[in-house]
């Protein structure tokens, strides 16, 4: 598929994963898939606890900014990350979020669903949020294919945890599946401006 | 056994790409304390090293480190460290060293928010004064700069190239954004890569003279315990490496370490154009800004405005002549830096009156974005 720049960004407290599902999902794209990646990632001098977000550039032309310019996808795994990070979407961008930890989104243009819970039930760890959020985010980026997703997985995580991690991301794209996207708006644009 | 990959794709961060190009030049000794934002080169060069042969040490600070480095090229073993800003304050005293025993090695400071302990995770470009003039004394020096994963396999290359072709120390520029940014890049095939080796004596020992000029200035290198005599010390020294306080000597052993450098200012100043043929402005980067610039001018061209780019990749010595053509020929400059204005001042030294140069200086501890550069393009 030929594209200019699609967007990702991730988001959470530091220790959640967020910028292990980034490089899992860059691989998966840049690797897997073929396409042209940059991932980049700021977090604090903590080592564990405060603020970390990861972006992810894919694009079918080389890429200049290695950073993101306009979101197509963003992921927050709890509801600091949300408030701070939830800027520069585009007016189609989907916001995906872990809805056991943020209570209030700033668009409506969302996709809540509960990944530590997934994890739980699923791999018998909350650890796995970050996987299951990345099988969601690989479900509704267009870009990647489950096997694509898969092969980056397998490939990144330590052998021992492969087994947990497979179910977490399989229990993540099966929950974004069951979700109904034609619930939500298709912009957040208000009618009287957006282009018919 | 060392896995083989030359001509594969990886999806890497610039740190993995340096060790990988370090490798590829023939480094087979590193030795580092580690740092954010620069830890992962010796994490890499940790377990890529005994692969190849090579050697790694983790000393106990980076005096030490670069000291083991200095040692380590002395015995004929092409040999670098990284670090960040407050190691490459400690690492002064042995760059000065390196400079005045001729000793071939790479350093690499990855950059990030200073003065001190200052913003360990966050991008800056606050020391690329001080890898100009950071050490005490008058003397020449070769500072890189990289803005992109592929760049920091290349770069690091051609470090180690000038490194060993004019027995100086080199230090390379990198930055947080650059160093933890992770690009799909494939590892260039082996036969592919230039590599270029210090030249020996082809004397017999009894007539080596360790610090003899010649015409290009670089005394044959021969490697501790290869039965050359080579006397190393941090004294100004005559041709045989012993302490000399002749002026006659001393004026020409110092000459001759700036003289080699200007010899070679037309391989040593590399800088990269894109969009400069018919620009009207430009915009003079260097780092994961050149990144942001390159961008900004792909927007400014897309609004009609005939907007260029030089990428600094050489930061010292300053690529003048490619800088001062490019002046002439616009009507504006504009210098873009994670500082408040150190390439921006070499900029306005070359300038002479030639054009406007204009500043835009971020030290917030984020990267400068396309659209700050491009609106200050329109103002221009």
């Amino acid at each position: 598929m030929d594209v200019d720049r699609f967007e990702i960004r991730l988001s959470g407290s530091g220790g959640q994963g967020i910028i292990l599902a980034s490089i899992i999902l860059a691989e998966a794209a840049g690797i897997f898939a073929g396409y042209n990646v940059s991932q980049t990632q700021s977090y604090g001098p903590e080592a564990r606890g405060g603020r970390c977000k990861a972006e992810v550039v894919i694009s079918s032309k080389p890429i200049d900014y290695p950073k993101a310019v306009q979101l197509d996808m963003m992921l927050a795994m709890n509801q600091a990350s949300c408030d701070s990070y939830c800027f520069d979407f585009k007016a189609n961008g989907l916001l995906l979020v872990d809805s056991g930890l943020v209570d209030q989104t700033p668009t409506s243009r969302v996709v809540a669903l509960p990944f530590t819970k997934i994890a739980r039930e699923s791999a018998g760890r909350d650890l796995a949020a970050n996987i299951v959020a990345l099988g969601a985010l690989g479900h509704f980026c267009p870009l990647l294919s489950r096997k694509s997703l898969e092969s980056a997985l397998s490939a990144r995580v330590p052998q021992e945890t492969k087994k947990m991690n497979s179910k977490a991301l399989k229990a993540g794209i099966k929950a974004a599946e069951k979700f109904d996207m034609d619930s939500l708006p298709r912009s957040i644009l208000p009618e009287e401006e957006e282009e018919i | 056994m060392a896995p083989e990959l030359n001509g594969k794709k990886f999806l890497l961060q610039g740190n993995e790409a340096m060790a990988e190009g370090a490798i590829a030049a023939g480094c087979r000794f590193f030795a580092g304390y580690p740092i954010t934002p620069a830890s992962e080169i010796s994490e890499r060069m940790s377990y890529r090293l005994p692969q190849v042969d090579g050697t790694f040490i983790q000393m106990e600070d980076e005096i030490s480190s670069l000291g083991a480095v200095i040692g380590a090229s002395l015995a004929g073993v092409k040999s670098m460290t990284a670090t960040s800003g407050p190691g490459f304050s400690l690492m002064q005293e042995n760059l000065g060293y390196a400079c005045i025993t001729e000793v071939p090695c790479v350093v690499v400071n990855v950059m990030r928010g200073g003065p001190s302990t200052g913003l360990p995770t966050s991008p800056a470009q606050g020391d690329v004064l001080q890898a100009r003039w950071g050490t005490h004394g008058d003397h020449p020096v070769i500072v890189l700069s990289v803005s992109s994963v592929s760049e920091c396999f290349s770069i690091i290359v051609t470090a180690f190239n000038l490194s060993e072709k004019y027995r100086v120390p080199v230090v390379v520029l990198s930055d947080e954004v650059v160093a933890h940014s992770r690009e799909t890049f494939t590892i260039p095939a082996a036969d592919s890569i230039e590599v270029v080796d210090r030249i020996v004596p082809n004397v017999p020992p009894e007539w080596y003279k360790p610090y003899e000029d010649n015409s290009r200035g670089v005394p044959p290198m021969a490697a501790m315990g290869d039965g050359y005599r080579h006397h190393v010390t941090g004294l100004v020294h005559d041709a045989h490496g012993f302490p000399t306080e002749r002026p006659d000597e001393i004026e020409a052993f110092l000459k001759r370490q700036f003289r080699k450098i200007t010899n070679g200012f037309f391989e040593i100043q590399i800088t990269k154009k894109f969009n400069i043929e018919d620009a009207e402005i430009a915009v003079i980067a260097y780092g994961s800004v050149a990144r942001s610039a390159h961008r900004a001018v792909a927007m400014a061209r897309s609004q009609g405005i005939k907007a260029g780019l030089i990428q600094l990749v050489t930061l010292f010595p300053f690529p003048k002549s490619t800088v001062v053509n490019v002046m002439r020929q616009c009507k504006a400059v504009l210098v873009p830096e994670m500082n408040m204005g150190q390439i921006s001042r070499e900029a306005k030294r070359v300038n002479t009156g030639l054009t406007k140069v204009f500043k835009y200086n971020r030290i917030d501890g984020q990267l400068i974005s396309p659209v700050e550069i491009f609106e200050e393009l329109q103002k221009m």
